[in-house]
């Protein structure tokens, strides 16, 4: 069977670009296959789909070389509008992806452009609505979305004329877990049901390697690993750690083969190594009570606090919270929780409707976008030498904004907020990992630890909370639900856990995959139970 | 911004709806009686009232009055017609010497009245009338200035958020990038940002195969019993319009003063009133 995407010997180098963004990219995808690409932020998963998109370079413009075919069209001699009509196309940021006012027009625009008859498109619209359970939006307009409603729109344009290969730029990278979760089965679903191939590029490999046939690592431009999940987990060991998930990683530090490609794996080898116990998996523990604590001290301190929308909902309901000067805390709870809510009154970008809000100093506030923080023409504007140097920046002063990479532009919002007369006596972070690959993440967490200020980061990512705090608070619906150390809160439960603590089962409380090793030697060693 | 509400306007085809909207519009717009203007006024709040949009469109009232006051302003220092003067205010450069005139304040007003009626129908319009159903109708005449013109209103709701996002990211500063100098700074970052906003639409646009597209199919399809009564509506507008023109009672305030005959425009403004809210009295099949 000829493979529906093929790239041959692709080498790619952007426009004013000093390095090739491709090097020598041979790769074959096969019809019906699931194939992931991974790396690094900046090795050039984005360019690969690009090119199979036919953007590149024909959108983008650049030096090319080699060959690209995407079910026997060759990116020479058709650009991305002939492409559309056999690869759809998915891209990371959902409120670009839009151009229509309703979902429904969305849905049919990419139909009406291949010039398809009136009945078609509506047929088309109806069944591509009902694949992804998006036929409630029809009528929407498509700016009353949330993002996660419209990347499900976005990938309903890209699926609607049935194309046989669809590539996906970190297409979960801006959802949240669960929004994210449910794209990729979908992709799943997708892949099984019309045969329709995946290329996905994605930072949080837990999250597909269970689906994908395949996995393509690609370093500085080039491809390092094409293989089955699996293998390329034990490759990751071995040559590049920061792209094992925390179960492969548990894995290798406890001497365990084969590296495994999600939870259910990683428990079924346990298991057969008599390991864990599914009769002795532990039900989440009772959610600890926040312990009380004087808010006079304190670095920042929530009393009775309320906040409630005029003719709407309360977000937050009598949040009693106190941090103490150098504590870390990490706040978790599904979206919509009061998690932004909360860290907006500890800024004073909102006021509560009831109860106060009191901090020991100023508080700094880092949101989502550390790109909204950046309006000046050079970095050396936009916070002080002090501080951009102690954020390692002081060797790019003179560089555009803008020019940065995505750590270095956060480091650089960091700078900003940390900068000014007065030091911070609690810094906020709001979803501070969204779209990072693990090693900026480590790098952040390490950053966290050094700083004497208290922290409280807001975050989705488990793993993150545990390297950052060691007290994690659960919110839900505007009220606090758990307050304790990290072990005690993220170790027990099935959404809110480590994948590690997911995959022991909250063994021991291990939460790390240092930890499990741990315990996992020790039992292959004594064959105890810990 | 288009608004999606339960209601005969919002069941209704675009074109139809437009087209009604059009006709209330250009009605509130040249007919010179005063009484039916401001009938035609009331017919639009009346009607976004019972669209469900009555506080929007209320809030146009924010931009049409301000405007209508700047007017009357200007007409009754500009215009030398009129012989009942009521202030003299001297020389006054550069308008020379300036009388006020009762008929230049009558007129000013009549055309404030025009400027508050005609933006009321325009913001029943941009609120009820659905920009996609229109753009399906201008594509088949000009597919690309139509598309062209849905994206920058597409663009629009995107670049205000991200002015709402800078805007707090500012206020997190420690050297409070406030006042004119973070508005600026918010303006800049937003203006410099929309390229890239343009460039990600327009690459989503390559790879939705905008760039092969051609003429695009003709939509048939039964038209609704709100398609139907507002293009009779908008056909007894129209009628309104011309007969209000041609045989009416006009109103020129320069000529003489005193209103025209009570009856015939009070007349003429229960027809306009009774026109334009028949088709909103009809609630059956309107659910979202």
């Amino acid at each position: 069977m000829s493979p529906v995407l093929s790239l041959q010997g692709v080498t790619y180098r952007y426009p004013g670009a000093d390095g090739d963004a491709l090097r020598d990219v041979s790769l074959d995808v096969a019809p019906g296959e699931f194939v992931v690409l991974a790396g690094l932020s900046a090795s050039g998963k984005s360019t690969v789909l690009r090119a199979a998109a036919g953007l590149v370079p024909h959108f983008h413009g650049g030096t090319f070389a080699g060959r690209a075919v995407v079910a026997g069209m060759d990116t020479r001699e058709h650009g991305p509008g002939d492409l559309a009509a056999v690869a759809g196309t998915l891209f990371q940021d959902p409120e670009t992806q839009s151009v229509m006012a309703t979902v429904r027009a969305e849905l049919a625009f990419p139909l009406e452009n291949r010039g398809w008859p009136a009945g078609a498109v509506a047929r088309g619209v109806e069944e591509v609505a009902l694949a992804l359970g998006i036929e409630a939006l029809l009528d929407r307009p498509t700016p009353e979305l949330s993002g996660g409603e419209l990347q499900r729109v976005a990938l309903g344009a890209a699926l609607a004329g049935r194309p046989r290969i669809v590539l996906l730029d970190e297409p979960t990278s801006q959802l949240d877990p669960v929004a994210g979760d449910e794209l990729v089965w979908l992709l799943r679903r997708l892949n099984e049901e019309w045969g329709t191939a995946v290329v996905l590029a994605e930072h949080r490999l837990e999250r597909c390697l269970a689906h994908a046939d395949r996995v393509v690592v690609l370093d500085d431009g080039a491809i390092a690993c094409d293989a089955a999940p699996s293998d390329a987990l034990a490759w990751a060991a071995e040559r590049a750690p920061a792209l094992q998930t925390p179960a492969a990683r548990l894995f290798a530090r406890a001497g365990l083969r084969p590296p495994p490609a999600s939870v259910r794996d990683a428990r079924a080898t346990l298991r057969g190594h008599g390991l864990i116990d599914d009769d002795a998996v532990a039900v989440p523990p009772a959610a600890p009570a926040a312990k009380r604590r004087r808010s006079r001290d304190a670095a920042l301190a929530f009393e009775h606090a309320w906040h409630e929308l005029r003719g709407g909902r309360a977000i937050l309901r009598g949040v009693d919270l106190v941090v103490e000067p150098g504590e870390r805390v990490a706040l978790m709870g599904r979206n919509g929780a009061g998690k932004s809510t909360l860290l907006r009154h500890a800024a004073g970008l909102l006021a509560p409707t009831r109860g106060r809000v009191r901090a020991r100093g100023r508080v700094g506030l880092l949101l989502q976008s550390p790109g909204d923080y950046l309006v000046h023409e050079r970095v050396g504007d936009e916070a002080p030498a002090a501080a951009l140097a102690a954020v390692g920046l002081a060797g790019v002063v003179d560089r555009h904004p803008r020019d940065l990479s995505g750590g270095q532009r956060q480091r650089l919002a960091l700078a900003i907020v940390m900068g000014g007369s007065e030091a911070p006596a609690c810094l906020c972070l709001d979803e501070p990992t969204r779209g990072m690959d693990r090693a900026v993440k480590g790098e952040l967490a390490d950053r966290l630890h050094a700083l004497d200020a208290a922290v409280v980061v807001a975050t989705h990512d488990p793993e993150f909370a545990v390297a950052v705090a060691e007290r994690v608070v659960l919110l839900a619906d505007g009220r606090v639900i758990a307050d304790g150390p990290a072990r005690e809160v993220l170790s027990g439960g099935w959404y809110f856990a480590t994948e590690t603590a997911r995959v022991l089962g909250g063994l021991g409380g291990a939460l790390t995959p240092e930890e499990g090793a741990e315990l996992l030697r020790d039992k292959l060693v004594t064959g105890v139970a810990p | 911004m288009f608004v999606r509400r339960a209601s005969p306007l919002h069941a209704a085809r675009a074109t139809a709806g437009a087209l009604f909207c059009i006709a209330g519009a250009t009605l509130g717009g040249v007919v010179s009686n005063p009484m039916v203007t401001l009938a035609v006024g009331v017919a639009a709040f009346a009607m976004a009232a019972s669209c469900g949009v009555g506080r929007e469109v209320a809030g146009s009232l924010r931009l049409s009055i301000p405007l209508s006051v700047v007017l009357v302003i200007i007409n009754v220092l500009v215009v030398r017609r009129g012989l009942t003067v009521f202030a003299r205010l001297g020389e006054i450069p550069p308008f020379g010497q300036v009388d006020l005139t009762v008929e230049a304040l009558v007129a000013g007003g009549l055309v404030a009245l025009h400027v508050i009626a005609v933006m009321a129908w325009a913001s029943v319009f941009a609120r009820c009338v659905n920009p996609d159903g229109l753009l399906d109708a201008f594509r088949r005449l000009s597919f690309r200035s139509a598309l062209s013109a849905t994206l920058a209103t597409r663009l629009v709701p995107v670049l205000t958020r991200d002015a709402e996002r800078f805007a707090e990211a500012q206020r997190c500063r420690p050297d409070g990038a406030g006042g004119a100098r973070g508005r600026v700074a918010v303006v800049r970052a937003v203006a410099t940002g929309a390229l890239d906003r343009a460039l990600d639409v327009a690459a989503t646009l390559e790879v939705r195969g905008y760039a092969v597209a051609g003429r695009p199919p003709r939509r048939r399809g039964a038209r609704s019993r709100h398609d139907l009564a507002l293009l009779a509506a908008a056909a007894a507008l129209v009628a309104i319009t011309v007969y209000a023109i041609a045989a009416g009672p006009g109103y020129d305030p320069y000529a003489r003063l005193s209103p025209p005959a009570a009856g015939s425009s009070l007349l003429l403004s229960a027809a306009v009133l009774a026109v334009s809210l028949a088709p909103m009295a009809d609630r059956r099949g309107i659910d979202l």
